[in-house]
């Protein structure tokens, strides 16, 4: 917030919310085309960008004074892989034995 | 010496809006915000549970999820999305005008917000409502006959489905519970406003209660197209 000026900072804003509009649309498109296997790739992709929107410029971690809070959400997101990626590493090879 | 110290030391000329552990506003509102920030990431650690336990049944029970997912709404699940998104908008907007000082606009945006939150969650008892009558509730008068997406004539397991509609419920139930609590909140926020207790020098309240706004939106944005687009194309 600092770094910029109020109303650059405004117009990032209503650019990010039109961003994320359209992200929800072309997700709805995208459901409704066959991708064969990649259609819950493409959703998850689109919804991983449209948070990570919403959490760099209206959360503010993009310029954000705090390094620690840098420290946090990488933590964060790294102890939520290790709980989906093992998990799922382990059900995904159940059937090999 | 540092201005942190200096201001220490100088402890008389004590700035009203300063807790007295605090050595300077800079600090104290950092602190808050990472305080809101490791409560967020015990969030995602709660909801990533149930982000696992869908992703385990999902891949199990494709056909039945799929089929299941295709009762609900995708319009009234993309609306919701879409006024989600708008909320965010309006509290990014409060925040920054409690930043500049600008009264009108953080009251406004405060009222949107508040307003869009009700929006959602009369959407979402529509869906409810609309569950309980087509007997998608999971327990002892659960039914369910669909066709599985893209397979002629094969009936979805409706004991698998029901492990679907029990995810369903359990996640945008508390998911609906943290808009709740955020209205809840946002109400709080708006009374504050309304006494004048925010200033471009102290708003840290407005700052955390967004942090908490759009860290629920960030749930809804992964929860709409996992519950509502499952193979949809089929």
């Amino acid at each position: 917030m600092s770094a910029h000026s109020p109303l650059s900072s405004l117009k990032t804003y209503f650019a990010v919310w039109i961003a994320l509009l359209a992200g929800t649309a072309l997700t709805v498109v995208a459901a409704q085309i066959d991708l064969r296997p990649f259609n819950a790739a493409v959703a998850l992709t689109i919804a991983t960008i449209k948070a990570t929107l919403v959490a760099l410029f209206f959360m503010h971690v993009k310029g954000s004074s705090e390094r620690l809070t840098k420290l946090v959400v990488i933590s964060a997101l790294f102890f939520l892989l290790i709980l989906l990626g093992l998990s799922m590493s382990d059900y995904a090879t159940r059937s090999w034995s | 010496m540092s201005d942190s110290q200096v201001a220490a030391v100088q402890g008389e000329v004590h700035d009203p809006g300063l807790r007295h552990h605090f050595a300077e506003r800079e600090q104290q509102r950092d602190a808050s915000s990472l305080g809101m920030w490791v409560f967020l990431a015990t969030e995602v650690m709660f909801f990533g549970g149930m982000f696992c336990a869908y992703l385990i049944y999902r891949r199990m029970y494709f056909g039945e999820f799929a089929a299941a997912s295709q009762t609900l709404s995708w319009k009234l699940g993309a609306t919701n999305t879409a006024v989600l998104i708008c909320s965010s908008l309006t509290v990014v907007l409060a925040v920054w005008a409690a930043q500049t000082g600008r009264r009108t606009m953080l009251i406004g945006n405060l009222v949107l917000t508040i307003i869009l939150g009700l929006v959602f969650l009369g959407i979402k008892s529509i869906e409810y409502k609309e569950k309980f009558e087509r007997h998608h509730v999971p327990g002892a008068s659960f039914e369910f006959h669909e066709i599985i997406p893209g397979h002629h004539q094969q009936y979805a397991n409706p004991q698998h489905a029901q492990i679907f509609f029990a995810l369903y419920f359990v996640m945008t139930g508390l998911h609906a519970l943290h808009m709740i609590i955020g209205i809840g909140l946002f109400i709080y926020l708006l009374l504050m406003s309304w006494k004048g207790r925010f200033t471009p020098e102290y708003n840290t309240p407005i700052e955390i209660g967004g942090l908490y706004w759009h860290f629920v939106d960030i749930i809804w944005i992964y929860l709409f197209p996992l519950l509502y687009l499952i193979d949809l194309h089929k």
